[in-house]
């Protein structure tokens, strides 16, 4: 395996003396997609936090591209979120409703300094949004114009404006319904094949982190339960938690769902 | 099927007002549920099958109804408002997706789980025992004394089972169940299907699940009612549904759910504007 992307070592973090963290560590490779599951409660969306240091943590060390995000300053973290971005769940929360779709797109570009120039920003924003399969004539209008699965694409754009390596992806389709839950599903992998991106993907729908993740993390109460490829915890878990945890994915087959053993 | 429906559902419909007139959302259900069968309404959000649920209960005060909704031979929509609150929380039980919001905070678990008992006139010790007995049969451990609890010290999958409890205990012959296990852990809402199951299965109660998770379906009930757009598009047996679907927005609806050991390396497919499957991109 090539030099990581992004390692992570240990991480410690309690909120209220009750440690939701205690010592996750994990790799993402250039171009992986590597999923983080877990019930509620686990430390999923803590350890995505963490590493876009929205939420520091007690103790560890987080690298991308061999940088230390942890010690960074602000000028340095600043360079180091134009190569880490996020996605969020929630595509009515996140996007700015008094901005436009060029705004929105073209924000990044200018918080950044990649593009000072009105113009040429809007000609990026057209690009992106192509690239995430709506068109230039989106441009002007506002979130609200849009349904749940174009947003989540906006958000895309968006977090796709300063070419990062790494997108961290948090519960992105869970908000939408199955049909809109594919095309963000198609995206997503097909950003990751064009562009070479690696995402770091936290789900509880271990069915949706199948389809996309080469390797796969269980938590399990702030830690790492197991962590493996696609073919290891799904065909061979070595964790009675992951079995359990995939015992009781409902599968949307009548035949093999009277198969399974009871979850009691 | 031999026996009587439970509930028939003829050529429902469902309007609300607007500044711009009446807007149809709901175009024509029909629905027979057997008693103690398991039927449910899937669909994507926009589909109306909430709409339809709710208006088997005349739960919308704001919605216009027509058709005909039979419950044991009675047409509901001809019922006067007294007689349509005996038979919520009587005759049927309710259980909606957000414990939370369906849970009096300020009030024990026991008192709102005796609730539907008492207003019916049972003595306040029978129905303490009943409350706590079936609180044990729902799994809540030391029930006894959970009874004497509020909501905030329950977590999110013990609080979805008293508000089963509430739905149930009054020995409803049919169960209204929206999206009950939606905001739950997965291995917590296996736990809940299966009390779901056990709990019809045992009374003879029939339930009604409204869900928009085709997994849960293939697993939980023996007929299904797809609907889209306000209209149902296929209605059969879950092997029929799911092995031999005959509308193309049903195929494309189960060929866009991603599945563990499904291929990986071929996009999912998407649904076209007419609702037929398409080859993702």
């Amino acid at each position: 395996m090539s030099e990581p992307l992004l390692q992570v070592r240990d991480l410690v973090k309690t909120f209220g003396g009750r440690p939701v963290l205690a010592g996750v560590s994990f790799d993402v490779a250039p171009g992986e997609v590597l999923g983080l599951v877990g019930e509620s409660g686990s430390g999923k969306s803590t350890t995505a936090r963490c590493v876009t240091r929205l939420t520091r943590p007690d103790s560890g060390q987080i690298l991308l591209g061999g940088r230390d995000v942890l010690a960074a300053g602000r000028r340095e973290l600043r360079a180091l979120r134009a190569d880490m971005q996020m996605v969020f769940q929630d595509p009515y929360a996140s996007l700015n409703p008094r901005m436009t779709v060029a705004e929105l797109i073209g924000e990044p570009l200018l918080v950044h300094g990649l593009e000072p120039d009105r113009r040429r920003r809007r000609e990026r924003a057209a690009e992106l949004l192509e690239t995430v399969g709506m068109t230039a004539e989106h441009l002007d209008r506002h979130p609200r114009s849009f349904s749940g699965g174009q947003r989540q694409r906006i958000s895309i754009a968006r977090a796709l404006a300063v070419e990062p390596r790494l997108l961290i992806c948090d519960e992105p389709v869970s908000s939408l319904d199955v049909s809109v839950q594919a095309q963000v599903l198609n995206l997503l992998r097909d950003l990751r094949e064009r562009l070479g991106l690696s995402i770091l993907f936290i789900a509880h729908d271990l069915a949706v982190v199948y389809y996309l993740c080469d390797r796969v993390a269980v938590m399990l109460g702030g830690e790492l339960a197991e962590i493996g490829t696609r073919e290891q915890i799904y065909g061979d878990p070595a964790h009675p938690y992951t079995r359990s945890l995939l015992d009781a994915v409902p599968v949307p087959d009548p035949a093999l769902a009277r198969q399974r053993p009871s979850s009691t | 099927m031999s026996t009587d429906p439970l509930l028939r559902v003829r050529d429902l419909r469902v309007s609300y007002p607007t500044p711009a007139g009446p807007a149809q959302v709901v175009h024509g259900v029909d629905l027979d549920l057997a008693p103690g069968e398991r039927v449910a309404l899937v669909g994507e959000s926009g589909s109306g099958k909430s709409v339809t649920a709710r208006a088997v209960l005349r739960l919308d005060p704001d919605a216009r109804l027509s058709g005909r909704i039979e419950l044991e031979g009675v047409d509901l929509l001809k019922l006067p408002p007294r007689r349509m609150r005996e038979i919520r929380g009587g005759r049927v039980g309710l259980v909606f997706q957000d414990p939370l919001a369906s849970l009096n905070p300020v009030m024990t678990i026991g008192r709102q789980v005796m609730q539907p008992l008492l207003i019916r006139g049972v003595p306040r010790k029978v129905a303490r025992r009943r409350a706590v007995d079936l609180l044990e049969r729902l799994g809540v451990r030391d029930a006894e004394h959970r009874a004497d609890d509020y909501p905030h010290q329950f977590s999110g999958g013990m609080r979805q089972r008293v508000v089963i409890a509430i739905a149930v205990i009054a020995e409803p012959a049919l169960l209204i169940a929206d999206e009950p296990t939606t905001a739950l852990d997965v291995r917590v809402q296996a736990r809940v299907l299966e009390l779901l199951r056990e709990l019809a299965d045992e009374r003879g109660m029939s339930i009604l699940l409204i869900t928009h998770d085709l997994g849960i379906v293939a697993g939980f009930a023996q007929r299904a009612v797809v609907m889209r757009h306000g209209r149902p598009v296929e209605t059969g047996t879950v092997e029929q549904i799911y092995t031999a679907p005959r509308d193309p927005y049903t195929k494309a609806l189960l060929a866009a759910v991603p599945r563990i050991g499904g291929d990986v390396t071929r996009p999912l497919a998407v649904i076209g504007a007419a609702g037929e499957e398409k080859e993702g991109s």
